[in-house]
Order: C-alpha cells, then structure tokens, then sequence
C-alpha cells in the first residue's frame, strides 16, 4: 500500500472513486431511456470546453463543464424540436465540438495536442488540488441529483408519456439529466478521459443488469462496481504504468463478461423455481398466443 | 365533491393533426361523473389520438379541453386523473420490478417524491386490485402480456383517481387477466370512478359501459347506447383479432441518442 504514501495518489484515488460512482449513477437513467451513448457525445463536445480553458488560461475542468452542460441543453433541446433531422443535427453538434476542440487548443499559446491527449484518455498523475477541488463539487452534485431524484427520474425515463399525465416536470427533469451527464463527464474527464467517459457510465450498468431484477439493485451493484474497477484500475496504473483510462474501461468490461457468464446458470435456476412455484398450466400463461405475447408488436 | 353538474371531461370541436394529416376534425365528447363512456373506431379513426389530447400528449389545432372543468392547460390536479397508455410505450432499457413500476404512479400524490406510509399503502392497495401483490418483487420483464397490463392499470390506480383513461386495456390480454381487469373496473365503477375508454370492441366490459362513441375518419359517427355487436362479431366467444402497427404509439425518436 505504499502508493497512499504519494500525494498524487491520494488525490487520483479520491478521484477515481467520485468517478466510480457518478458514472453508473447517471449512466443508469441513460440506459433507461436508451441514450446510452450520449455520454459520448457530450464528451465530444466537451473538448471545446477544454481547448476554450487553455486558450483563455481558464481551469480546463470548469471551462469544458460550462462547455459540456451547454452541449447537453442543446442535444436535450434537439431531442425535443428536432424530430426527423435531429440525428443529423447531434452528428454535427458531435464532430463540431471535438474539431473545435483541436483547433482552439492548437491556437492556444501554452497548448498543444499532447495536452489534449491527457483529457482525451485521462491522466492521473496530473490531476491537480484544484481540479480535485473542482471534482468533489461536481461529484456532489451528481450525487445529490440521481439519489434525490432518484423516484421522479426512473419515472421520467421508465414512461415520460406517462410520468408527464402525473404532472411531473419532465421537460426540466429531462434537462437536468442531460445537465447531470454533462457534469459527471467533466467529473471522469481526468480519470478516465473525454474518449472513454462513456463506457463507464453504461458498461457497469449492463454488468450489474445481469444480476438484477431491481432499479435500486442495479443502481446499487453498478455504483459497486464502478467503485471497484475505478479503484483496481487506479491500482493498476501506479504498479504496472499503464494508461488509467483504459485499465479502468478494460477491467469494466471483464467485469461485464465475468458476470454474465456468472448469471446465465442464475437465470436458470430462478425459471426453475419460478416454475416449481406455480402449478403447471397456469391459465395465466397458457392463454395467450405467442403471437399476442410480450413482443407487443401486435396489437387486438 | 361540491360541483355535480360539471362535466369531468369536456372536448368541444377538437381537431389535431399529426406531421400534416388531419386526425381530428372537430370532435364533441362529453364524459359526466360516474360515467362509463367507451371510444369506438376502426385502426386509423382517431380514437387514441383523442384520448391523448385530453391528456395534453398530442396539440390541438382548434378547440377546448376541460378537466374536471379546467382548462386542460391550467389542469394541474394530475393526481385525479390515472391513465393507462397502450402496452407497448411503457418499456425501459434497465430492469425494474412491479413494485417500482406501480411506485411511479403515486409520485403524483407525493411532495418532491417522498414517500409516506400512506403512499406505501397506497401502491400495495393497487397491486391488491389487480391481483399482483405476490409479484411484486419480480422484474416487469418477466411478465405476460395480461400481467404487464395490470401492472399498467395498478400504476394508474396508485394515486387512487376519480377518472380513468385506458387506451385500449385489452389488447393482448390474455383470458385470465381480462377477467381480473374486468373486475377490477366493476369495482372502480361501482366506488364512483369515472371511466374513459379506448377500445377495439366492446369484448367482455361490454356490460360495464353506458355510452359508446364511435369514431370515424376523426368524425363522431355515433353517440349513445353500446352498438349490438352484429354478423360474425356478435357469436360468443368472438375473438377480434388482426395485426395493426401502433404508429401514433410512440413518439417519433431521433436516431443516435434513443
């Protein structure tokens, strides 16, 4: 454990851990409502932020948070407006923010693309006490928003037609989620890196799903194990020299492998007690047509 | 309640269109207290797109919507009102019980999303309703079609409303859960509840409803007592089915992000 020894350590470790929770925390309500790669294009645009920080002498943590949170209003609104050219309209918004990013950190007079690889990828080793300063604040208010909300955001992103005849704001609620993604990538950006953001805030998620049965047990398991491979992979990069970013993504995903081929021989056993505990020809089950079944592709 | 004579839902010369295709072309549907009232019409005729302008989910273009005889844009009792969508819309990309499910629809009795004692009472009175309360802990995916309705109708139920508003609440149910679904809105009915009702055919509520309305084309063709079901539709046991797509279903997405 000599690594805790390190000032550089404390502070990557304290912010690997505020990544490892954000990250799922968010990604959850993503998955749920089937944006799971808006993370990534927040990150993109979120590049602009940071090459905007160097070209100013700004923190480049603040300055892409500005940046990324203005990014996801405007996918948000897009969503909302755009209807049949949003796609194409987000593409822009995408490439635009990470070409802008290059370009204004090339224009900088203390920038140059090697910085930019830091952000890009994450780098440990330089996260500074006022980016550490800059983390915890925005980790809180990560925290704070999908705990807290944590009723009305499942509602929103499990049936927003019907969250909306329950007079909830969805219109804000879905802003603040996008405002939420959009702070949480700044918060992963120095650990984990603009580029691989996303993994982090799906990957954990689908791990844990394999598992569960429950929101809050998938929301609980997937903070676990980002928690875990944030921690392990921090580790890692300290004894191995290898990049943190990847590690972290890396063991994510062999999380997510080591799971679902725990949960294939759970799964079976769950449909034999679910079995055991019904009487066989259940008219519940019988009645319906495999046609007219779960798929609800057809309607009578 | 200290206001009889209004109605609890008022629509008067309602027309929406969806992109530029007129749905609605001025309809008139009046739903009073106690009322049973379904809506009738072929695929295409404009019934769910009727109901979900009473909800606010679909702009009208011309006329006025009450509520409980409020304007619906300055509606604000949600909590009065419980809606049942079609089946398909109510699907996330992460797993969730029914419990959790059916705890969404009291959000709207709750203050910032807190849950009391009386709110969890309220979810298990619901689930009770619609026969689920030993399922409660089990994943909404691991349901038949028939039990995946309940849940919807259980989650409308929550918030213990005056009306309800069910687009098309037999649609893929099988026999089992129709009859549960029948009983548990005999006893709505018969406790006061208002009922609107987007249906296919009359089917097994058929001696629930007092009024049809019938659609046609976006127009009311017919306004009364239930249409006796005549030909081949009226034999026992009839059982209406052919494949339809659901297009005004859902809300049109944009690619990438949904």
């Amino acid at each position: 454990m000599d690594f805790l020894n390190y000032d550089f350590m404390q502070r990557a470790l304290l912010a690997a851990v505020l990544v490892g929770i954000t990250a799922p925390a968010v990604g959850i309500y993503l998955v749920q409502r089937r944006q799971a790669l808006m993370g990534d294009g927040i990150g993109h645009v979120a590049m602009t932020g940071v090459g905007l920080g160097f070209l100013l002498s700004w923190s480049p943590v603040w300055m892409a948070t500005l940046v990324s949170v203005l990014g996801a209003v405007l996918m948000e609104l897009i969503r909302w407006y755009g209807r049949t050219r949003g796609d194409i309209a987000l593409a822009m918004l995408f490439y635009g923010g990470m070409a802008g990013g290059v370009m204004l950190i090339n224009l900088a007079p203390n920038g140059s693309n090697a910085n930019l690889t830091s952000y890009l990828f994450g780098s440990l080793s330089t996260v500074s006490e006022s980016d550490v300063t800059a983390i915890i604040l925005l980790a809180a208010f990560v925290v704070l928003v999908t705990l807290g909300l944590r009723r009305q955001l499942f509602a929103v992103s499990q049936d927003e037609e019907f969250a909306r005849v329950t007079g909830l704001p969805v219109r804000a609620l879905n802003l603040l989620t996008a405002i939420t993604a959009a702070v949480t990538v700044t918060v992963a950006m120095r650990v984990v890196g603009l580029l691989l953001v996303s993994a982090l805030m799906v990957v954990p998620v689908a791990a844990a799903q394999q598992l569960t049965r429950s929101f809050a047990a998938t929301f609980a398991i997937a903070v676990a194990i980002g928690i875990t491979v944030t921690i392990g992979g921090t580790v890692t990069s300290y004894y191995q020299d290898v990049p943190p970013g990847a590690t972290i993504v890396l063991l994510t995903i062999g999380a997510f492998i080591a799971l679902t081929a725990l949960a294939s021989p759970l799964a079976r056993r769950r449909a034999r007690a679910l079995a055991a505990a019904q009487p066989s020809g259940d008219p519940a089950e019988c009645a319906i047509p495999a046609s007219r079944g779960a798929s609800g592709k057809v309607g009578v | 309640m200290t206001e009889p004579v209004e109605p609890v839902i008022s629509l008067r010369g309602i027309r929406a269109e969806l992109g530029s295709r007129p749905v609605l072309r001025g309809i008139d549907l009046t739903v009073d207290r106690g009322e049973v009232v379904a809506l009738l019409g072929a695929n295409g005729s404009g019934k769910s797109t009727a109901v979900r302008t009473i909800i606010g989910q679909v702009p009208v273009s011309a006329g006025e919507i009450e509520l409980f005889g409020t304007p619906r844009a300055r509606f604000r009792d949600w909590a009065r009102l419980g809606y049942v969508p079609q089946r398909t819309t109510a699907a996330g990309g992460v797993p969730a019980t029914v419990g959790e499910v059916v705890s969404s629809g009291r959000l709207s009795r709750t203050r910032f999303g807190v849950f009391r004692k009386a709110d969890h009472a309220a979810v298990r009175r619901a689930l009770d309703l619609v026969g689920m309360t030993d399922r409660v802990k089990d994943s909404v995916n691991a349901l038949s079609g028939g039990q995946h309705q309940r849940v919807l109708i259980a989650r409308a139920l929550a918030s213990e409303p005056e009306l309800l508003i069910m687009d098309e609440p037999m649609a893929g149910v099988d026999l089992a859960s129709q009859e549960v679904l029948a009983q548990t809105l005999r006893e709505q009915v018969a406790a006061g509840s208002t009922v609107l009702l987007v249906l296919h055919e009359l089917g097994p509520l058929e001696p629930l409803i007092d009024r049809a309305v019938v659609l046609r084309d976006g127009c009311v063709l017919h306004d009364g007592p239930p249409p006796r079901a005549v030909g081949q539709h009226a034999l026992p046991g009839h059982d209406h089915v052919h494949p339809h797509a659901a297009h005004d279903a859902e809300p049109i997405r944009t690619g990438l992000l949904s």
